[in-house]
């Protein structure tokens, strides 16, 4: 099993996406994340989804998603020529105790401060899946409050 | 002018000779339109009927059948039919009504999401919102349903926008970004396919629906007397090919014959048109070792179930002309020998019943080189598809991938209502016909002339075999009592015959009006 990302230019109209989501479930395809927003144009939108699979199952989600008449474009970023990038936002516990060795992590990941208060900090960060992975496992041990992560987006250089 | 009448107005254009539907509350504005249109509409007994009655009129005419039913359980009647279509790659146009634009979501009387229903087993659908749409719409509608590989397209309009005033406007081109299907194909590959072809010493043909859907049955003639190649063809693809024909050989798949499923075996070369290579299909051989040509409208078919060498990517009837430009020096002596010593030896299907076999293809021997045979699902389609041959402009439709018992009988209604010049004959169970017996006074109510073979096994005869092969035991697949077709017959007006007499059969066959002819499997018969 490998990790795949693919991204969709599609129509931006109601009823896609349940278009997309189901074709996943009916072929027994697993999504990881789907991050969706518009282009430009207000009539499209780009979807960037991850999933899990093997070479056949890249082939034939590539196919059937073309397929879709709704689905414009299909643009496979698993190769090393594409970027791509989460946003993860995290609510940390903080006391007199914590805060400094918090604030060096934040600095160390060049992560961003957004919100502030006597009992918790929010933080920011942007990064491949890895470094949101790695950035996540080392907040864990200071009570972590709430976590939310959009999901991949990707570009090919 | 409104909504209703333009919709009118498009099937018009669209050359829509007859539609089948059930009326309902929300789709009256558009059978108010359509009382002073040309368009013939048939009264079908239950929707189910009305949609496979259009797959009947598109098998038979390679054009758009169009059906209309109601919100709520008069579109959810029809999903069965749609799924049918959708498998057997059938162009269908399905107009459903829906409840008025502003209570869709608030569980109104006789709403159902049909969208979200159907959207795994439409090629297409569309809610329509806005009323100015609606021209765009009809016209994508029935250019997606007839292109690429063909398929269901389904249309659902709320009761108000039926009723809004708009002006009349129907496009003439069509550009839809997301949708180009490929018909040419790539020369390099029909290269390379030709070259490959000239190497093999064993190459086999398999064809299925694709060359009936795509209109190529002269060009694979063509092809075929150029190259030599023999020919097999799954059950969808029956009629593809003369049964006369010298290189036909016969059909594949779990229930087709045993010599053609070890010819695929024994090839080294097979060339594949399209067909899905389903599990039903690939069932009894295996393709290992051999170079597989395949050729296909839908991408996503080439890989899905099988690794092919050389896929090419097109229509079929283009691209057998395209192969046809080549010249062929095809001597096949040895493998010729193989095929009829296959044939010899392996002339055996499974479920093969000696004297219904007879029975059914010396009747159906008689029958016109125009008939248009129609098979439901089950033993009885499986005796059709092995003795009924296929000679000159004969044809056969069946529900394939689906296997839609009931089909076959709502199906006629279209076929017929289409041309109603062809012979039109149905082959049946009594389990498929107990499903649909109830659209035999749509066709007296329509004088539509279709010949009805019921073949009474008292039973759901495949579901039993497959229970005693596999479980040792029957239950609940033989029906404890059967209603008197006879008399279900005459409420019906249909004249009915007795075909385990011979007097009777002979009737049957001459007999020139809607008719029904039982066999009686359990009964003696005249021989």
């Amino acid at each position: 099993m490998s990790r795949y990302t693919i991204a969709l230019v599609v129509n931006n109209q109601s009823g896609v996406l349940s278009k997309i989501a189901g074709l996943f479930t009916r072929r027994g395809y697993n999504i990881d994340s789907l991050s969706v927003g518009t282009l430009d144009s207000e009539f499209l939108s780009r979807m960037t989804i991850v999933f899990n699979g093997d070479e056949n199952t890249l082939e034939q989600v590539k196919k059937q998603l073309n397929k879709l008449i709704d689905v414009i474009k299909v643009v496979d970023l698993s190769k090393d020529l594409s970027i791509s990038r989460e946003l993860v936002l995290i609510k940390v516990d903080t006391n007199s105790n914590n805060k400094r060795d918090i604030i060096d992590i934040v600095d160390t990941f060049r992560a961003k401060i957004i919100s502030y208060n006597k009992k918790s900090i929010i933080i920011e960060l942007t990064g491949d899946k890895p470094k949101i992975d790695a950035f996540t496992s080392v907040l864990s041990s200071y009570g972590v409050k709430e976590l939310t992560r959009t999901g991949s987006v990707g570009l090919l250089r | 002018m409104k909504v209703a009448e333009a919709i009118i107005k498009f099937l018009e254009s669209e050359n829509v000779k007859t539609i089948f539907g059930y009326p309902g509350g929300a789709v009256l504005p558009l059978y108010k339109s359509l009382k002073t249109s040309t368009i013939n509409h048939i009264l079908v007994r239950h929707e189910q009927a009305a949609i496979h009655a259009a797959s009947g009129y598109a098998l038979n005419t390679n054009k758009v059948g169009v059906c209309l039913a109601t919100s709520g359980p008069g579109a959810t009647n029809l999903i069965t039919g749609i799924a049918n279509a959708y498998m057997d790659s059938i162009p269908v146009v399905i107009i459903t009504g829906q409840v008025n634009t502003n209570i869709i979501g608030y569980d109104s009387f006789q709403e159902a999401d049909i969208i979200g229903a159907t959207e795994p087993f439409t090629k297409y659908n569309f809610l329509v919102k806005n009323e100015n749409e609606i021209g765009k719409i009809f016209k994508e509608a029935f250019h997606i349903a007839n292109t690429g590989r063909k398929g269901p397209v389904l249309i659902d309009i709320p009761t108000d926008i039926q009723n809004k005033i708009v002006e009349y406007n129907y496009p003439e081109t069509i550009d839809i970004l997301g949708y180009k299907p490929t018909f040419n194909g790539n020369k390099n590959q029909i290269k390379k396919a030709y070259e490959k072809i000239c190497k093999s010493e064993k190459p086999l043909l398999c064809i299925g629906n694709g060359i009936l859907s795509s209109n190529a049955r002269k060009e694979l003639q063509d092809f075929i007397s150029l190259t030599e190649i023999p020919v097999v063809h799954t059950l969808l693809g029956k009629g593809a090919l003369d049964e006369k024909d010298p290189h036909y050989i016969g059909m594949i798949g779990s229930h087709g014959h045993k010599f053609a499923n070890n010819l695929i075996e024994k090839s080294d070369l097979l060339i594949i048109i399209g067909m899905s290579i389903s599990n039903r299909t690939t069932a009894n051989f295996s393709t290992n070792e051999k170079s597989i040509i395949h050729i296909d409208i839908d991408p996503a078919e080439v890989g899905k179930n099988l690794v092919s060498n050389i896929p090419i990517i097109g229509d079929a009837k283009n691209i057998l002309k395209e192969l046809s430009n080549y010249k062929y020096n095809s001597a096949y002596e040895n493998w010729i020998n193989i095929i009829n010593f296959e044939k010899e030896n392996n002339n055996i299907y499974l479920g093969k019943n000696k004297i219904i076999d007879l029975k059914l293809a010396a009747i159906t021997d008689k029958l016109g080189d125009n008939a248009v045979f129609i098979a439901d699902v089950g033993n009885n389609q499986i005796c059709a598809a092995h003795n009924i041959k296929m000679y000159k402009n004969r044809k056969f439709f069946t529900s394939g991938r689906l296997g839609t018992m009931g089909f076959s009988l709502p199906a006629s209604i279209g076929s017929q209502a289409s041309d109603i010049t062809n012979e039109i004959v149905v082959i049946i169970g009594d389990g498929g016909f107990q499903m649909v017996m109830n659209e035999l006074i749509t066709l007296y109510e329509n004088n539509l002339n279709v010949k009805i073979i019921l073949m009474d096994d008292n039973s759901l005869g495949m579901v039993r075999d497959l229970q005693k092969n596999r479980y040792d035991e029957t239950f609940s697949t033989n029906f404890k009592s059967n209603p008197d077709f006879h008399k279900i017959c005459s409420a019906n007006n249909v004249k009915y015959f007795n075909l385990n007499s011979l007097k009777d059969t002979e009737e049957f066959i001459n007999y020139n009006s809607l008719c029904l002819g039982r066999i009686n499997q359990r009964d003696d018969f005249y021989e």
